[in-house]
């Protein structure tokens, strides 16, 4: 199809610069300022999609971002492709390539559409009704479900653009650049405010700029050719920011807003290389004015949805902006004078109007003088019942209306069209307004929720305020600014406006048909393929809460989230239920008011720059030696370390076998440190930890374990005395910034009067462990003044000593069970040291080892890892830690909760060994743990929380928790897995030198 | 997003801050002489109401300091900042 529908030249459109793009595979021809949706209607295409749920076709409906038919898939190449883009809102450009969603194999013989057939039986809820039973079946269902209801396809591979954020801080944000905007802008503008306007179209002027209707004339212009003029002068204003393409996502509380700036998407994809393709805007504004305008509402009859039936101001639009004509016989259907507009306009441009049908009994306005004076038949009291026309409107019927306007009477008349614009009335855009907290008020006289109270600074003006005419909007518009801005005078004040627009409009949510209900499909939802049939469907079966109705019925729930029919929905509601429209409230408006890509959303937040990552300060010897690293938090851990193509099994066996027989060297540079200093430090360590801390002599180390109020396990670690009021507390690598939050926390606003101060040196020091028979020795090398002497130097305790003139503290403490030292010295030197212990650990095969192998030993020595062995549900008692729990102190964090009745129970769950019966097998971390299989239901009794196969002691181990466990040693439980049962026996946690023969060595 | 007024600050974004719950939940001085419903009530009740709510907030990514809110839960807006230890103020 090629027939030229480009009726009239119009300046927003350039003739000389023409564009060809494919849209199914055929090529099209179209100027640049079109859309997709102009292009394709002026080479006469108008179906271009099929519906959700019967896969009926459907057409071009609106000419903007309200859209909920004409959404197709751009196809640039797999990386960038993209679905659910509204053809009325996406401008062509050299090489664009657009199909349609939602059909297969064509959008011309679809096979979906039997379901349009099998309607009867799709009501509202099938899907809930039919496919979430039994439960076990979705997984088959939904294969075929998604694959005839897809709406669009994402892209396979990365996203190859680039995307990025910006903060902007203004005065006032105006919303929307139609004629209330610009008066807004300019206002506050020339009285000293730094203003931002913002739209999302490509031009300035809302609807009236591409009025030209002799009707409506403000200081004796054209109302269009006024606000060209104004236009002009507020793209001088230098506090003025404009931006266009620019679409409001969200407008939150406290005046910040998001937008998202489309900076490329309309340029020929050869100009688009290297530059930032959208923008997300994070926008505060001190004042916010919405003039968001507002969308035309539709009319609810049979079989509204037809190819070729738009809105009329959508006509309107087309006919005026982008000189294209919907249709060469058009018939306007509508409730107010709105259509009237449309239709003198397409007859003043040649474009037959066959017909104008309103609801309307007596009605008289200048609009409606003239339409007769052409000589075009206007039905009064008349309503359309049914169109027909399966891939393009090609008749409507129409029938009088009864004087309540519930029923039809007399006899059908048939009108022959290809072309069916109607006009329900206006309805305020408050999305935005409602999104930021704002709560709306019912307006009896033409049916339209309004803004009414907000709780920030912010107004509404023009349509979305529902000042719909011209005259309203200028005599509203400059005394509601004056007052929002607090300023004295106003320009736009007294002009001297002509608008012919008759107000009366007849509002009836669902017309009449001859037809029983049952028998109808008057959409309510065309996104959504939700008639007023289902949603009283809904109330018949019990729904009545507005939220209740939407989900069931899916109503406003698509893409365009029900812009068009949201408030038919709420009137048939209001209507079938007898409750009052202002009642029943609306439902929610969430952001994003139009989709975004994800692109948009995070920003350049992607790949490295996601997160953060933290590195110790020898991290550049574990890459340089092999290593595989491990996120922990934040930070990049060094795994394991493999050698010569030695998988993670092989690495992890020879590191721990050699920590065990030699020596082991591990970065701990990432557990958290806290220095605590103050006169009250002893005291606080006593309330904070379980065990008792006022005794700990100066140069003593001691573990620890910090519980909740609740008395569950936090985070443990092992504290120094460096001096009479100075500790050191060392906390798990991901709990230290919480840990130092909580004790902040207890100082701040329980314990003030205590004399302590904390400060978090984690980054301060690198901190090298060094393990196993041999580190002894290794370190009487690395540091040959110290006295390594279990008399002088016993587990537990520390010393100040200097490697090289640099100072350093030394812990022998351990945490693998092997006789160890810890090194803590100024990051900065932490390389050179960790580079000495391996030369001097050369001749006692020194072997670096990752957090793998650490966590391995201490499984074998049966030490906890907070959360991993407990998960916020675990006492000290439930560990069999009872032993660091003190009795004689009166008071610390978590201690009243240990003897709660819930606490106390004796079939709580507690850690426990496992050892398999087959010591080859290692269990599965996280696998469950039975006693009886062939009970019903098998009764849950604990998991696996640690598993590993021990080189030490050639068998598998493993840690778990159990109800009732500490008990059970020497019992046999089962874990069922897949497609075996593994036997288990319940064994002492501590499954290596129990004695603590290693670690006194 | 909010704007918080940090007491020792002043008016910053809400990403700077994290919320600490309930307000004047004192810490009782004798856990020990509780018994298991009065220690519940200081650990587990909650007012959890609608409209002003006096709350706890830290400046986590500023000076780290905690301090107490009166905030209106049905729309965010905060009505008062003070300091810890202060009384609440009458709204
Ligand atoms: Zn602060």
């Amino acid at each position: 199809m090629t027939n030229n529908l480009r009726v009239k030249s119009s300046k927003f459109i350039d003739e000389t610069y023409k564009i060809s793009f494919k849209f199914n595979g055929t090529t099209y021809y179209g100027y640049k300022g079109d859309t997709l949706a102009s292009a394709l209607l002026a080479s006469g295409i108008h179906l271009v999609g099929r519906s959700f749920k019967y896969h009926r076709p459907r057409g071009i409906m609106t000419a903007g971002s309200e859209e909920p038919n004409a959404i197709v898939q751009l196809h640039i190449n797999t990386s960038r492709t993209e679905p659910n883009v509204r053809a009325t809102e996406i401008e062509i450009y050299e090489g664009l390539e657009a199909s349609s969603q939602n059909c297969w194999p064509s959008v011309n013989f679809d096979i979906g559409g039997i379901n349009n057939f099998l309607s009867p039986i799709l009501p509202a809820g099938f899907y809930y009704k039919t496919f979430m039973w039994p439960a076990s079946f979705w997984e088959k269902y939904e294969y075929f479900i998604r694959k005839s209801a897809g709406l669009g396809r994402s892209p396979i591979e990365p996203d190859p653009d680039i995307y990025e954020h910006r903060y902007i801080h203004c005065d006032v944000l105006v919303i929307g650049a139609g004629i209330s905007g610009i008066i807004a802008a300019k206002t506050a503008a020339k009285n000293g405010f730094k203003t931002l306007l913002i739209d999302e179209k490509s031009y300035l002027g809302g609807s009236t700029i591409y009025q030209n209707s002799e009707h409506f004339k403000i200081n004796n212009q054209i109302s269009s050719s006024w606000l060209e003029k104004e236009i002009n002068e507020i793209k001088k204003i230098k506090n003025l920011e404009i931006k266009t393409r620019t679409s409001v996502a969200a407008f939150h509380g406290y005046n910040f807003l998001l937008a998202r700036e489309n900076l490329t998407d309309h340029l020929p994809l050869n100009q688009r290389n290297n530059k930032i393709r959208q923008r997300l805007l994070k926008i505060r504004s001190k004042k916010v004015i919405n003039a968001t305008g507002s969308l035309e509402r539709p009319l609810i009859f049979d079989n509204n949805d037809r190819p070729g039936i738009l809105l009329s101001s959508a006509i309107d639009k087309y006919s005026n902006f982008y000189g294209v004509a919907c249709g060469e016989k058009n018939v306007l259907f509508t409730n107010n004078d709105s259509a009237y507009e449309t239709a003198i306009n397409l007859n003043q441009k040649g474009i037959k109007v066959e017909a104008v049908i309103d609801n309307r009994e007596e009605v008289d306005s200048k609009l409606i003088k003239e339409v007769e004076n052409n000589n075009i038949r206007v039905y009064k009291g008349y309503t359309v019942v049914n169109t027909s026309g399966y891939k393009r409107i090609k008749k409507v019927s129409i029938m009088k209306l009864s004087l309540d306007g519930q029923k039809i009477i007399g006899s059908k008349i048939y009108i022959n069209c290809d072309c069916l614009g109607i006009s329900g009335g206006w309805t305020p855009a408050v999305h935005l307004f409602t999104q930021s907290g704002g709560k709306l008020k019912f307006r009896e006289e033409d049916q339209v929720f309004i803004p009414n109270k907000s709780f920030s600074d912010q107004i509404s003006i023009g349509s979305c305020n529902g000042d719909f005419t011209l005259d309203e909007i200028l005599s509203s518009v400059p005394k509601i600014l004056k007052e929002f801005l607090n300023i004295k005078k106003s320009d736009f004040e007294n002009l001297e406006v002509h608008s012919s627009f008759n107000k009366s409009k007849r509002n009836i949510w669902l017309l009449p048909s001859d037809k029983v209900i049952g028998k109808t499909k008057p959409f309510v939802d065309y996104q959504n393929d939700a008639t007023a049939k289902d949603i009283k469907l809904a109330l018949r079966e019990g729904f009545r809460s507005i939220e209740h109705v939407k989900r069931y019925t899916t109503t406003g729930m698509g893409t365009d989230q029900g812009k068009l029919g949201n408030m038919h929905a709420l009137g048939i509601i209001s209507e079938t239920a007898g409750s009052k429209m202002g009642e029943l409230g609306t439902t929610t408006f969430r952001p994003p008011y139009t989709p975004l890509t994800f692109g948009t959303i995070v920003g350049r937040n992607v790949g490295k720059y996601f997160d953060i990552f933290r590195k110790t300060p020898i991290h550049d010897w574990h890459v340089e030696n092999n290593a595989e690293f491990e996120n922990v938090g934040q930070w990049k851990r060094a795994w394991y370390y493999p050698k010569n193509q030695e998988n993670m099994h092989d690495a992890v066996q020879r590191e721990s076998k050699a920590a065990r027989d030699g020596a082991g060297i591990l970065d701990a540079s990432t557990l958290g440190k806290i220095d605590i200093q103050g006169t009250d430090a002893s005291e606080f360590l006593n309330r904070v930890y379980t065990n008792a801390w006022s005794k700990l002599a100066i140069g003593k180390c001691r573990y620890g374990l910090m519980l909740n109020e609740d008395g569950m396990v936090y985070d443990d670690g092992v504290t120094t005395r460096l001096d009479e009021n100075h500790y050191i507390m060392t906390t798990t690598t991901g709990g230290a910034a919480t840990v130092l939050g909580k004790l902040e926390d207890y100082l701040q606003t329980e314990w003030p009067e205590l004399d302590v101060y904390l400060t978090s040196v984690t980054d301060h020091y690198a901190t090298i462990s060094v393990c196993g028979p041999d580190s002894k020795k290794i370190i009487s090398k690395v540091i040959p003044d110290l006295d390594l002497s279990n008399k002088s130097f016993p587990h537990m305790s520390f010393k100040n000593s200097k490697i090289d003139k640099i100072k350093c503290r030394v812990m022998r403490i351990s945490f693998t069970g092997e006789h160890s030292y810890e090194i803590n010295i100024q990051a900065n030197y932490g390389k050179s040291v960790w580079q000495r212990c391996m030369e001097m650990g050369k001749e006692f095969n020194i072997t670096p080892y990752g957090t793998e192998t650490m966590h391995l030993l201490r499984a074998e020595k049966g030490f906890i890892i907070v959360g991993q062995d407990t998960d916020a549900t675990m006492t000290p008692i439930d560990l069999q830690m009872d032993w660091i729990v003190s009795k004689k102190k009166y008071d610390f964090i978590g201690k009243r909760s240990l003897y709660r009745s819930d606490t106390i129970k004796e079939n709580r769950k507690q850690l426990i060994g496992l050892l398999t019966e087959n010591p080859d097998e290692v269990l599965e971390e996280g696998a469950q743990i039975v006693a009886d299989i062939n009970k019903s239901p098998v009764e849950m009794l604990g998991h696996v929380t640690s598993s590993y196969y021990s080189p030490n002691l050639k068998k598998s181990i493993a840690l778990g928790v159990v109800r009732g466990g500490k008990s059970m040693i020497g019992q046999k439980l089962i874990i069922p897995m897949e497609n075996k049962q593994i036997n288990v026996t319940v064994a002492d946690p501590v499954f290596l030198d129990k004695e603590n023969k290693r670690l006194n060595a | 997003m909010f704007l918080i007024d940090c007491p020792y600050c002043g008016e910053r974004e809400q990403s700077e801050f994290k919320a600490g719950g309930e307000a004047h939940i004192v810490r009782p001085k004798q856990p020990t002489e509780l018994s298991d419903d009065e220690w519940a009530e200081y650990l587990f009740m909650r007012k959890n109401i609608k409209g002003i709510q006096f709350e706890r907030w830290i400046h986590i990514h500023g000076c780290r300091k905690w301090f107490n809110v009166a905030r209106d839960t049905s729309n965010d807006v905060i009505k008062v900042v003070y300091k810890m230890g202060e009384k609440p103020p009458t709204i």
